[in-house]
C-alpha cells in the first residue's frame, strides 16, 4: 500500500523543528561515543592481533587458571547473593505486606532498610563487616576472643552483597504484593486451603516472574560489584577484581580487554532475559490494582517468627551503618576505644579536602546534566516517533547492564590514544571531563527509567494540545513535559548525584593524580589498613548523600506536583 | 471577532494502519473527499471505530494522511506541523495544562504567539466572558467541575481565533444533562463567533442539534453528507437508514421507474412511492419506513398481523408482522384511536408520497 507519501510527511514534520533534530543528533553521538564505542574498543582489541584477526587473546585468557577460577567464582557468588536476597527481600515484602505488625520500631527500621540502597555508598558494609568480625573486630575479638577469626573470601561478600542488595528486592516485590487482589486469596482461604496452601498455590504462583526478576538483578549486580570483593573478597577473586588486576597488576590490558568482554556478555545477556523476559511476564501476571484492603494476618504463630526474623536482618543492617562514624571516633580499632577526632583531623589534614571538593564539584556538575538528558531522552522514547528512537532507547537501557570495571577498561582502551588510537580527542583522557562523562553513564539508565515510568502517566493529549496551539517540542517539553515530571526530575538529580559520589569501579581505573575522589581514598586507606581514616572518609561521605537526600525531599514538598498531575 | 473563517477541503485523503496484532495494514480512512464551507458547523458522525478521530487528527496535524492532500482555505497544509496549522482543538480528556491556572491555560497559545501581556490579558478575560467563566481566572484545573473544565478548553481553543475550530467528542465527558445544555452552549458561541467548526460525535441528536452539516462515516468511507434533515428524510443508503433514528425495511421490487418516483411492488401490493436514489426498473430495492411514520388501521396500503401491543405512556407501540419482516411502529395519538391487541389483523397505513425506497 501507499505508505510512502505519510513516511514523506512525518519526515518532513520532523525537519522542520530543528532543535528536535539537533537534539536527537546529540544524543546518539554522544550514546555512540561513549556507551557504544569503548565497549566496542573492548571487541576489537580482543579478537585483533597485529591487524589481524585471531582468537589468540581468549585463547590466552581463557587458558589462565586465575581467568577461569575468578568465572566460576563470579557466578557462584551471584548465584549465592541472588537467592539470598531474594529470599529475604520477599520475607520483608510479605511482613510489609501481608502481616499485622505496627510497632513503631519495625516501621522505622523498614524505612531505614528501604532507604539504604540509595544513600549508602557500595563498599560501607564491608568496611563494617571487617570492623566487626575481622581479625580485631569488635564481636569476634573483644567480645567473643577469637583472635583469628577470617570473614575474608566467598562468605564475606555474600554476606555483605546480599545486605546491600536485599533492599532492592524488597522494594520490588513490595510493588508485586501490593498489586496482588486480595479476594484471589480469600477465595482460596475460603475453598479449605491452608495459609501455607495459599502463599504456595496462589501467592507464589503469581509472584513467580517477579521473584525471577529480583534474582536475576542481583544477581547482576553481584557480578558487577566491584567495591565489595576488592575489600573484603581475599584471595576470592572476582571477574572484576580480576580485571581491575589484569590492568594495575600485570599491565596486560589486552587480556584485561579480552576478560571484560565475558564479563560484559555475562551481564548483557542476563540483562536482556531480565528486561525483555521477565519484566514483561511480570507485567502480564500481575496486572491493576488490588481492589480494596487485604485482611492483615494476625495469627501469632506466622506474625511472631516473620517479626523476629525481620527485626534482626534490619537492626543488623543498621547497627552495621553506626559502626561507621564509631570506627572513624574510636582511637585505634581493636585495641583503644576511647573517643577522639583524630582521624577526621588526619583526614582533613592529609587529602581530604581536595578529595571532599572533587567529588562533590564534579558530582555537582554531572547531576543536573544527567537527570535533564535522562529527562529528554524519556521524553522522546514515550513521546515521539522517529527511526532512531530504538537505537536510544536500546543503548541508554544497555549502560545499566555494562559493569563500571569494563566500562572502566573500555574508556582505558578508547580514550587513552584517542580515537581508534588516532589521537583524534587525546586531550580528553585524565581530564575532569572525562570523568563527568562517566558520572553521566553511570547514572543515566536510573533516571531514564524513573523519567519514562512517569512519562507514561501522562496523557498524551496534554502535551498535543499545547502542540496543537502553536508550542514547538522545546517549548512542549520545557513548559508542560518538564513540569509535570519535576518530581522525577528531582529524584533523578539527587539520584545521580549520589551514585556519582559513590562509585568507585570505573573511577578507580580512570582517575589520574590530579583528581582526588573520596570512594578511591576510602578504599586505598582500607587497603593500607587505615580503618579510622577510611570510616572518617565513609561517614562525611554518608553525612553528605544523607543531606542530598533531605535536600531532595524537601524539594519535592515545596515545588512539587501535587497539584494535581496525579490525577 | 476571529479574522478569518477557513473553509477546510479533503482531497481523496486516505490514512493506512497497521493492526498492532496480525500486522495486517487496513484503510482507517478511505478515499475521502470533503468541502467544508467557512463559518459552518459540521459533525462527522458514525459508529465507533469508523475513522472520525483519525479525519480529525489528520485535519489537526498529528496524523499524515498516507494519500490525498489537505487544504486549510485554499491553502495545502500536509506537510505543515500541528504547532504550525491554523486550527485549535478541543480534546476529550480536555486535555488542560495541570500546572496552570485557567488564566495561564487559556493564555499559553498567545504567550506563544508573543502578543503584549495587556492584550494577552485584555483577549483572555473577554474569552472568559463569553464562556462565563469570568473570576475563575486564578482557579487551579482540577478545582473546577466538568463543564467549567470543558469551557476552559473551549476558551483556550477560541482565544486563538483559530481558522476551524476542532472538537473530538468534547461531551462524551458529562453526564446526560449537562451535555445538552453545553451543546446548545456551543452551537450559540460557534454562531456568535462565526468560526467554522468540525465536530466529532457518535451521538446522533449532539450531531443534529449542533449542526448545519452532517457528514456520516462508515468504515473509513463517507457515506452521506447533507443537512439533519437531509440525512434523517432522504438517506442515501441503508446503512444511514439505519444509522440516523430507527427504520423497518421492507423488501421491494421495482416495476417501473418515473422520475424521483417509482411504482414498486411490496408484499404482493403495487404501490408509488419515492425513489431519491434512482433505482431501476426490475431491481431489488427496499422500502423504508420510519416508525412514527406509519399508522395501523383498519384499512391501509399493506395487511399486517400484530404481535405485540404495549402502552409507553406517550405512546403505543406495536411491533407487527408484514409478509416475512417484522415493522416496528410508534402510534403517539392512541388517545382516541383504535388499540390493537395482539394477534388482530390489521393495515399499514402510511403516505405513499412521504416514503421512499433504498
Ligand atoms: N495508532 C493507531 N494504530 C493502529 N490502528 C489505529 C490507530 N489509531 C486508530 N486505529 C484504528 O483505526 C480505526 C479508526 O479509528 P478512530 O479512532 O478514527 O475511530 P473513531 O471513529 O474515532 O471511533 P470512536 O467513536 O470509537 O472514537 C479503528 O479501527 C482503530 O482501531
Ligand atoms: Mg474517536
Amino acid at each position: 500500500m501507499a505508505n510512502n507519501q505519510n513516511a514523506r510527511l512525518e519526515r518532513r514534520k520532523f525537519f522542520s523543528d530543528p532543535i528536535l533534530v539537533s537534539m536527537i543528533v546529540i544524543l546518539i553521538v554522544f550514546l555512540a561515543l561513549f556507551i557504544l564505542y569503548p565497549l566496542l574498543m573492548l571487541l576489537l582489541d580482543s579478537v585483533f592481533t597485529e591487524g589481524k584477526v585471531t582468537l589468540d587473546v581468549f585463547r590466552r585468557v581463557l587458558s589462565m587458571q586465575r581467568f577461569r577460577k575468578a568465572f566460576t567464582n563470579t557466578l557462584v557468588l551471584g548465584f549465592i547473593v541472588g537467592l539470598a536476597s531474594t529470599l529475604i527481600g520477599l520475607l520483608f515484602a510479605y511482613v510489609e505486606v501481608y502481616v499485622k505488625v505496627r510497632t513503631k520500631v519495625l516501621e522505622k527500621l523498614f524505612g531505614v532498610v528501604s532507604m539504604l540502597p540509595v544513600v549508602s555508598p557500595p563498599f560501607v558494609l564491608s568496611l563494617s563487616m571487617i570492623m566487626l568480625f575481622g581479625r580485631s573486630g569488635l564481636i569476634t575479638r573483644t567480645l567473643l576472643h577469637i583472635y583469628d577469626a577470617d570473614v575474608y573470601g566467598l562468605k564475606g561478600i555474600a554476606i555483605v552483597q546480599t545486605l546491600t542488595f536485599f533492599p532492592v528486592c524488597y522494594l520490588m516485590l513490595k510493588g508485586l504484593l501490593k498489586n496482588i487482589d486480595p479476594s484471589l486469596e480469600e477465595a482460596t482461604r475460603d475453598m479449605g486451603a491452608t495459609r501455607w496452601k495459599v502463599f504456595t498455590s496462589v501467592t507464589l504462583p503469581l509472584l513467580l516472574p517477579g521473584l525471577g526478576n529480583a534474582f536475576l538483578v542481583t544477581f547482576i549486580e553481584s557480578v558487577a560489584d566491584f567495591a565489595n570483593p576488592m575489600m573484603i573478597g581475599g584471595s576470592y577473586d572476582t571477574l572484576a577484581t580480576t580485571i581491575y588486576l589484569q590492568v594495575t597488576g600485570s599491565f596486560d590490558s589486552t587480556g584485561a580487554a579480552a576478560m571484560s568482554v565475558v564479563l560484559l556478555s555475562l551481564t548483557v545477556v542476563l540483562f536482556l532475559i531480565q528486561k525483555y523476559y521477565l519484566e514483561r511476564k511480570t507485567a502480564a501476571t500481575l496486572t491493576g490494582k488490588a481492589s480494596r484492603e487485604r485482611m492483615l494476618i494476625t495469627d501469632k504463630s506466622v506474625t511472631i517468627p516473620l517479626t523476629i526474623f525481620c527485626t534482626l536482618v534490619a537492626a543488623f543492617v543498621t547497627l552495621m551503618y553506626i559502626m561507621v562514624p564509631f570506627g572513624a571516633l574510636f582511637t585505634l580499632w581493636g585495641r583503644n576505644y576511647s573517643l577522639s577526632l583524630k582521624w577526621f583531623q588526619y583526614m582533613f589534614k592529609t587529602s581530604g579536602l581536595i578529595a571532599f571538593r572533587d567529588s562533590i564539584v564534579l558530582s555537582l556538575i554531572a547531576a543536573p546534566l544527567t537527570a535533564l538528558l535522562s529527562m529528554v531522552i524519556a521524553y522522546l522514547v514515550v513521546k515521539r516517533k522517529f527511526k532512531a528512537k530504538g537505537f536510544i532507547e536500546f543503548v541508554s537501557m544497555l549502560a545499566m547492564a555494562v559493569p563500571g570495571t569494563v566500562l572502566g577498561i573500555g574508556y582505558i582502551r578508547g580514550y587513552a590514544n584517542g580515537l581508534f588510537r588516532t589521537g583524534v580527542m587525546q586531550g580528553l583522557y585524565g581530564t575532569g571531563l572525562i570523568l563527568i562523562i562517566v558520572f553521566i553513564v553511570r547514572s543515566l539508565p536510573t533516571g531514564t527509567r524513573s523519567g519514562i515510568s512517569a512519562l507514561r502517566q501522562i496523557d498524551k493529549s496534554i502535551e498535543e494540545s499545547a502542540y496543537d496551539m502553536g508550542a514547538n517540542s522545546a517549548r512542549v517539553f520545557t513548559t508542560v513535559t518538564l513540569p509535570l515530571i519535576k518530581d522525577s526530575f528531582f529524584s533523578g538529580l539527587v539520584t545521580s548525584f549520589v551514585r556519582s559520589i559513590t562509585a568507585i569501579s570505573a573511577f578507580i581505573l580512570l582517575v589520574t593524580p590530579q583528581y582526588l575522589l573520596i570512594t578511591c581514598q576510602i578504599n586505598e586507606q582500607a587497603e593500607k589498613g587505615n580503618y579510622g581514616v577510611a570510616c572518617a572518609y565513609a561517614t562525611v561521605l554518608i553525612v553528605i548523600t544523607y543531606g542530598m537526600v533531605l535536600i531532595m525531599n524537601g524539594l519535592i514538598r515545596i515545588f512539587g506536583t501535587s497539584r494535581g498531575t496525579g490525577e | 471577532m476571529a479574522k478569518e473563517k477557513k473553509g477546510v477541503r479533503l482531497e481523496h485523503i486516505s490514512k493506512i494502519y497497521q493492526d498492532p496484532k496480525t500486522k495486517k495494514e487496513f484503510y482507517a480512512v478511505k478515499d475521502t473527499t470533503l468541502d467544508i464551507e467557512p463559518g459552518t458547523f459540521v459533525t462527522l458522525l458514525g459508529p465507533s471505530g469508523c475513522g472520525k478521530t483519525t479525519t480529525l487528527r489528520m485535519i489537526a496535524g498529528f496524523e499524515s494522511p498516507d494519500e490525498g492532500e489537505i487544504y486549510l482555505g485554499g491553502e495545502p497544509i500536509n506537510e505543515l506541523t500541528p504547532n504550525k496549522r491554523d486550527t485549535a482543538m478541543v480534546f476529550q480528556s480536555y486535555a488542560l495544562l495541570p500546572h496552570y491556572n485557567v488564566f495561564d491555560n487559556v493564555a499559553y497559545g498567545l504567550k506563544i504567539r508573543k502578543l503584549p501581556k495587556s492584550e494577552i490579558k485584555q483577549k483572555v478575560t473577554d474569552i472568559l466572558r463569553l464562556v462565563e467563566l469570568e473570576g475563575m481566572e486564578s482557579r487551579m484545573t482540577n478545582q473546577l467541575s466538568g463543564g467549567q473544565q470543558q469551557r476552559v478548553a473551549l476558551a483556550r481553543a477560541l482565544v486563538l481565533e483559530p481558522g476551524v475550530l476542532l472538537f473530538d467528542e468534547p461531551l462524551s465527558n458529562l453526564d446526560a444533562k449537562l451535555r445538552v445544555s453545553m451543546r446548545t452552549e456551543i452551537r450559540k458561541i460557534q454562531q456568535k463567533v462565526g468560526i467554522t467548526a468540525i465536530y466529532v460525535t457518535h451521538d446522533q441528536s449532539e450531531a443534529m442539534s449542533l449542526s448545519d452539516k452532517i457528514i456520516i462515516m462508515s468504515k473509513g468511507k463517507v457515506e452521506q453528507i447533507g443537512t439533519p434533515r437531509e440525512v434523517y428524510y432522504r438517506p442515501s443508503s441503508r446503512f444511514v437508514a439505519d444509522f440516523i433514528g430507527e427504520a423497518n425495511f421492507l423488501d421491494a421490487k421495482v416495476k417501473e421507474a418515473r422520475g424521483e418516483k417509482a411504482l414498486i411492488e411490496v408484499n404482493g401490493e403495487e404501490m408509488e412511492v419515492n425513489n431519491y436514489i434512482g433505482r431501476k426498473p426490475g431491481e431489488e430495492a427496499c422500502l423504508v419506513l420510519r416508525p412514527e411514520a406509519v399508522l395501523l388501521a383498519d384499512k391501509g396500503q399493506l395487511p399486517c398481523e400484530v404481535t405485540l401491543s404495549t402502552f409507553m405512556g406517550a405512546y403505543q407501540y406495536y411491533q407487527v408482522k408484514a409478509g416475512e419482516v417484522t415493522v416496528q411502529i410508534t402510534d403517539y395519538n392512541p388517545v382516541n384511536k383504535k388499540i390493537y391487541e395482539t394477534g388482530e389483523k390489521a393495515f399499514l397505513d402510511f403516505d405513499t408520497d412521504g416514503v421512499y425506497i433504498l
